[in-house]
């Protein structure tokens, strides 16, 4: 299989524009965040921070300071609120499963958005195996929770309830501050986390404005480095640890502290919330070119999401209709342009993107989805380059497909 | 909901850059569907089949990922030049994969789909002239059902959908 990779590799030889889109699944470390982490592997600050020796009480500031900035970014009050965690997918199974056990005896039901990521809707999957319920509410047509809906789910036995703060493949900006409302008046006991990995670095995130109990961030999401994200909980409330192991500054994660990591995360907050007003602009401005320009050219294509202010301004997601999504990436990629699909092509008997399901698209207008990321990074040549390419590559597909895939 | 990694081999690539026998046949004497657009793995074949029910010529469409498109294209190619009887008989859905070079367990499925369509299309031929030659099982085969069972998955899911609102 790996001699296969390697010819598939010799089959992009040549390439001679490169454009990495697929910022959902993984991103391009700057060299910025990459010198900034560097020195901690092997110049200072590489002992263990519980440990007293000069490396151990470096690590430890060094940990502090960064826990200390995390929390700031995301108005946070005491950085004691933020726990390191190895990811995204380690900081939701933390919030989830810690709540939920901490909680046991007060209640058993969880209610979760139809549209939350996989590392929560798995999460509370397995919770229902040790006797929780699980409530999934819908959204409409272009991903907004349906409020009113979630008022009708929550009760007394409502102990969590988690909707991410924007949605990771649509861009949806959930009404979080409004949905925390309605869930605190019927049960002020339920604790609210949000999964704010799509929307920090993106939009304005101030944990103590949305009254939150706990958030979730992640690293590789705002261009630092794989490997590393935070869990806000706020402080008084008390989780279960999931793992167990050698506790080290942090109370809620066993293990020793992967100090580079950390220091790599805050690099990149540090440059994402650095010109925050401007990034933003630039994510919105090439996000809007792409797709414009991707509606210009081809006919038969549907935007996933909503318009304007209401969507995460990096985020792209649309539906070539009569085009199958893996086909098209793959196609993409022979020319140098990475993008990832919402199609289930990779499984038999298996629903494609269950956000594009939700909010009402045809499987096959979901097979065909691709989603694209914009970064402060990209250039205007990047998106003319893919907006030079991309219609001939949808065609051609669409010329395998003739008269086949309409529905 | 989870994702795996799809090492595609050389020859299936390159039957996905440069497919074999693409395309509508205007003449066919035989078509026929296997898959559905919403399980994303649909496929086309164009069969012309003369007096002596040698296949002369055949040509595909494909709706699904390159898999799919690449054994597609390597039936066309492998059927060519066959009697019914021997392309019934002797193009299985393992054949398929091992003339592709291979393909990913999760893509096997691809195989499958081609050769159903490919069997489907030899019974229309057959159905369509009232024929029944002895050689042709009444029951159907790994590959038919595999496809229906497929297609009866998107009715299912399409219709839980119409259910599920009115988005």
């Amino acid at each position: 299989m790996v001699e296969n990779v390697k010819e598939l590799l010799k089959a992009h030889e040549g390439i001679t524009h490169e454009v990495y889109l697929d910022n959902e699944n993984s991103s391009v470390v700057p060299q910025e965040v990459l010198d900034a982490m560097a020195p901690y592997y092997n110049q200072r600050a590489y002992g263990n921070p519980t440990l007293t020796h000069k490396p151990g009480w470096e690590a430890f500031e060094t940990i502090m300071e960064s826990a200390q900035k995390i929390s700031r970014f995301i108005g946070a009050k005491i950085l004691e609120e933020i726990t390191f965690t190895p990811g995204e997918t380690e900081a939701n199974n933390l919030a989830l499963m810690g709540a939920a056990f901490a909680m046991k005896n007060k209640g058993k039901k969880i209610v979760v958005s139809e549209i939350e990521p996989i590392s929560v809707l798995h999460v509370v999957e397995l919770l229902q195996k040790f006797g929780f319920v699980t409530t999934k509410i819908p959204v409409d047509t272009q991903g907004f929770i349906d409020l009113a809906k979630l008022e009708e789910a929550i009760d007394k036995e409502t102990i969590l309830v988690s909707v991410s703060a924007a949605n990771n493949e649509i861009g949806t900006i959930q009404p979080v501050k409004e949905a925390v409302d309605v869930v605190k008046a019927r049960n002020p006991a339920t604790l609210f986390h949000t999964d704010a990995s799509d929307a920090y670095g993106r939009i304005p995130l101030n944990v103590q404005d949305l009254k939150v109990d706990m958030a979730t961030v992640s690293s590789y999401k705002i261009l630092g480095p794989r490997g590393i994200g935070a869990l806000y909980v706020r402080e008084g409330i008390s989780l279960d640890r999931i793992l167990e192991g050698q506790i080290g500054t942090q109370k809620l994660w066993p293990g020793i502290e992967n100090t580079p990591l950390i220091v790599g995360f805050t690099k990149a907050s540090e440059l994402a919330f650095q010109d925050f007003e401007s990034n933003m602009n630039r994510m919105r401005t090439l996000r809007d070119k792409l797709v414009d320009g991707i509606f210009n050219e081809l006919s038969d294509v549907k935007f996933n999401g909503p318009k304007g202010d209401k969507r995460v301004p990096d985020n792209a997601n649309i539906s070539f209709l009569r085009c199958e999504g893996e086909a098209l990436t793959i196609e993409l990629s022979l020319k140098g342009i990475y993008v990832s699909s919402g199609s289930a092509c990779s499984r038999r008997l298996l629903q494609p993107s269950h956000v594009l399901v939700a909010i009402g698209r045809r499987f096959s207008e979901a097979h065909g989805s691709i989603l694209m990321k914009t970064t402060r990074y990209h250039t205007e040549e990047d998106i003319t380059y893919v907006l030079e390419v991309l219609p001939n590559a949808v065609n051609r597909i669409r010329g395998i497909v003739g008269s086949t895939g309409v529905d | 909901m989870s994702r795996v990694p799809l090492p595609y081999n050389p020859k299936v690539l390159d039957l996905f850059r440069n497919p074999k026998n693409l395309g509508k046949m205007k003449d066919a004497t035989v078509e026929a569907v296997a898959g559905n657009p919403a399980c994303g793995d649909m496929i086309t074949f164009y069969l012309k089949i003369n007096e002596q029910e040698i296949i002369e010529k055949a040509s595909f469409e494909s709706y699904g990922c390159a898999a799919n498109i690449a054994t597609s294209s390597i039936v066309t190619e492998m059927i060519k030049g066959l009697s019914l009887k021997s392309a019934w008989e002797d193009i299985t859905w393992k054949k398929v994969t091992e003339e592709v070079g291979g393909l990913p367990s999760i893509k096997f499925h691809c195989g499958v789909l081609a050769v159903g369509a490919l069997k489907r299309a030899i019974r229309k031929y057959y159905a369509d002239r009232n024929l029944e030659p002895g050689w042709l099982p009444k029951e159907l085969t790994f590959e038919e059902k595999q496809a229906v069972e497929e297609e009866e998955l998107a009715k299912m899911l399409a219709k839980r959908l119409k259910v599920e609102g009115e988005k």
